[in-house]
């Protein structure tokens, strides 16, 4: 049972009408994983989420949440969820609501007031909800999804509408819960974001997976060139450019993409030539160029 | 059973909170007060006490007002969820779904029997100190409110059981406002043309009375007229008294109108993708 997966999705494929919006989608989150699954507006994203909830139901393809069918009553015993918006009644106290989904999932009182201290509502807590602002109602969202003692947490969108330190609270309480043995699948729109806070990251891009792997494993793969942006002396960008190639760039710069491994040779080449070199700089792909290449290969796809 | 309860305290504090139950009470009380006192000139016409008089003119009123307030109240109980995305949460909870459709049903209804309660309680009280109360007067009222709850347990789930085939709240708010028309209005029109067109023939005396039995508004009618022998009725009313069945049916046809609202409610709401 241990190292089973919480979530299997084999080969998910979810039809709207006869708009395809996931095909063949397969990934597993194993107990304790923090996923993160990345995608343009119009992915798939939710779409996923829906269907391991048992909204949705597949097309072709098959999920099992715990070993059950999506929807069934031991599949929503062991994962909570979070809406990519949700609209509290806003008459309600922030404390009444946790109270109403305390009692559908059976948790003990006691959790209402400690969730919401968790998520720093606690001042709030007697406050209506309609005098939350968006970030609160979103932290109230995130104490609702903690409700009980989850094996797997679904989270669309969390940390959109939040600043960077709640931003980052959010992030060591999912961390927390993973301590906690919680898997958890959240998505979101950058990258960056999720970097360091992650185990995995997955790509969807018109409802296909493109990339599924931690980001190192997925720079690897993506082989992304490094660009090296060389600045030549007063006058001597000519002979510069004239020796190593590469693009010319406004006037006093040649511009040069290598593989990683060649990055410290080509450097070395470019100190050689002292007298004719000012600057160099070096930009390693970043996160976006990273993301960019995997969302591209699915257009390249589509458009042969 | 108790996450029915859940949703049931949930709904209950919303209502109270929205002041949805008392402006409703505010409402009947205001209307039963004003048919009360302004029609209890008329008693003495017709040798009855004013509580009996005004139970007859008060059901008239109730066939509309009643339907129109539990509609009003349960038309975005779940496509207002779907709306604003509340619904995906709770159904992602262990709820059973015909649990999450009757602890509303239940809340709504019990809201709209307290507003009616207190209501036409309040009214009914006030009448009976000014003008005398005697025991058909009493029973009459007591009947009224009794079956005016039960009217508004058959528009809550018949409003629960649109609002679940809506799935969006300005489609169910025009679902609530046409079942309001054609049940309560346009049924009635059609039937008194259709007698006054007829004359007396067939479909009067034998097809007549059990369209009027077969609609729920109509059934509450009868069952509060036919124990007002004395009261003065006109229009479809005074057609219904003459009906050749015993009024305690016209329980059963608002109980069969009930269940067919939950049954069907709950077929769909299970089958709502939220
Ligand atoms: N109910 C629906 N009916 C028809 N098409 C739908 C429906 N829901 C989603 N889609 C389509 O399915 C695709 C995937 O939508 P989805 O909501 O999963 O995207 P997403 O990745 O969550 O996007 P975003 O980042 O904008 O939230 C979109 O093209 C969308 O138009
Ligand atoms: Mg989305």
């Amino acid at each position: 049972m241990t190292d089973q997966p919480i979530l299997q999705i084999r080969d998910l494929s979810v039809d709207f009408a006869t708009f395809r919006a996931l095909s063949g989608v397969s990934l597993d989150v194993a107990p304790a994983e923090r996923i993160a699954l990345l995608g343009h507006n119009g992915a798939g994203k939710s779409t996923l989420f829906r269907a391991v909830l048992g909204f949705l139901k597949p097309a072709s393809g098959e999920v099992t949440v715990c070993g059950a069918r999506p929807g069934s009553h031991r599949a929503r015993v062991a994962l909570n969820y979070l809406p990519e918006s949700i609209a509290f009644p806003r008459a309600l106290t922030g404390q009444e609501v946790l109270r109403y989904f305390v009692g559908l999932r059976r948790a003990p009182r006691s959790e209402v007031m400690s969730l919401l201290e968790r998520v720093g509502l606690a001042e709030a807590a007697g406050r209506a909800v309609g005098t939350y602002s968006k970030g609160m109602r979103q932290r109230l969202g995130l104490a609702q999804a903690l409700v009980g003692a989850p094996r797997l947490l679904l989270l669309d969108e969390p940390t959109s509408g939040l600043d960077p330190i709640s931003r980052r609270d959010f992030y060591d309480i999912i961390a927390a819960a993973a301590g906690r043995g919680c898997s958890v699948l959240l998505s979101s729109h950058g990258l960056e974001e999720v970097e360091t806070r992650v185990d995995r990251v997955a790509i969807l891009s018109r409802g296909m997976l493109q990339a599924d792997g931690t980001l190192e494993a997925l720079a690897r793969n993506a082989a992304l060139p490094v660009r090296i942006r060389a600045t030549a002396q007063a006058g001597q960008v000519e002979a510069l450019h004239s020796r190593f190639g590469g693009t010319r760039v406004n006037g006093a710069s040649i511009e040069l993409l290598c593989q990683a491994d060649e990055k410290l040779d080509l450097m070395g080449r470019l100190m050689n030539c002292g007298p004719l070199i000012r600057d160099i700089d070096v930009q390693v792909p970043s996160l976006n160029s990273l993301y960019r290449h995997y969302s591209d290969l699915a257009e390249q796809e589509a458009q042969p | 059973m108790t996450r029915l309860l859940i949703v049931f305290a949930q709904e209950m504090r919303l209502a109270t909170r929205n002041l949805w139950v008392l402006g409703a009470t505010g409402l009947l009380a205001l209307f039963a007060l004003a048919l009360g006192f302004l029609g209890a000139s008329q008693g003495a016409q017709y040798d009855v006490d004013v509580l009996s008089l005004t139970a007859a003119s008060l059901s008239t009123l109730s066939v509309y007002l009643i339907p129109l307030i539990a509609l009003l109240m349960s038309y975005d109980a779940l496509a207002g969820e779907v709306e604003r995305g509340t619904l995906a949460l709770t159904l992602a909870t262990p709820i059973r779904r015909s649990e999450l459709f009757l602890g509303k049903f239940l809340s709504q209804t019990v809201a709209v029997g307290v507003a009616i309660g207190f209501g036409f309680g309040i009214a009914g009280l006030a009448v009976g100190l000014v003008y005398g109360a005697g025991a058909d007067g009493i029973l009459a009222w007591l009947r009224l409110m009794g079956a005016s709850v039960a009217l508004g347990a058959v528009f809550v789930g018949l409003g629960l059981m649109l609002s679940a085939f809506a799935g969006r709240i300005s489609t169910a708010a025009v679902f609530a406002i046409g079942l309001w028309l054609v049940l309560v209005v346009l049924y009635d029109l059609a039937l008194l043309g259709g007698v006054i067109a007829a004359g007396d023939s067939v479909f009067t005396r034998q097809v007549f009375p059990w369209l009027v039995l077969a609609n729920p508004a109509d059934a509450f009618r009868i069952f509060n007229l036919a124990a007002l022998d004395a009261a003065p009725v006109s229009g479809i009313d005074g057609l219904a008294r003459t009906l050749p069945f015993p009024p305690a049916i016209t329980l059963a046809v608002m109980l069969g109108w009930g269940l067919g609202a939950l049954g069907l409610g709950i077929w769909r709401i299970n089958r709502i993708v939220p």
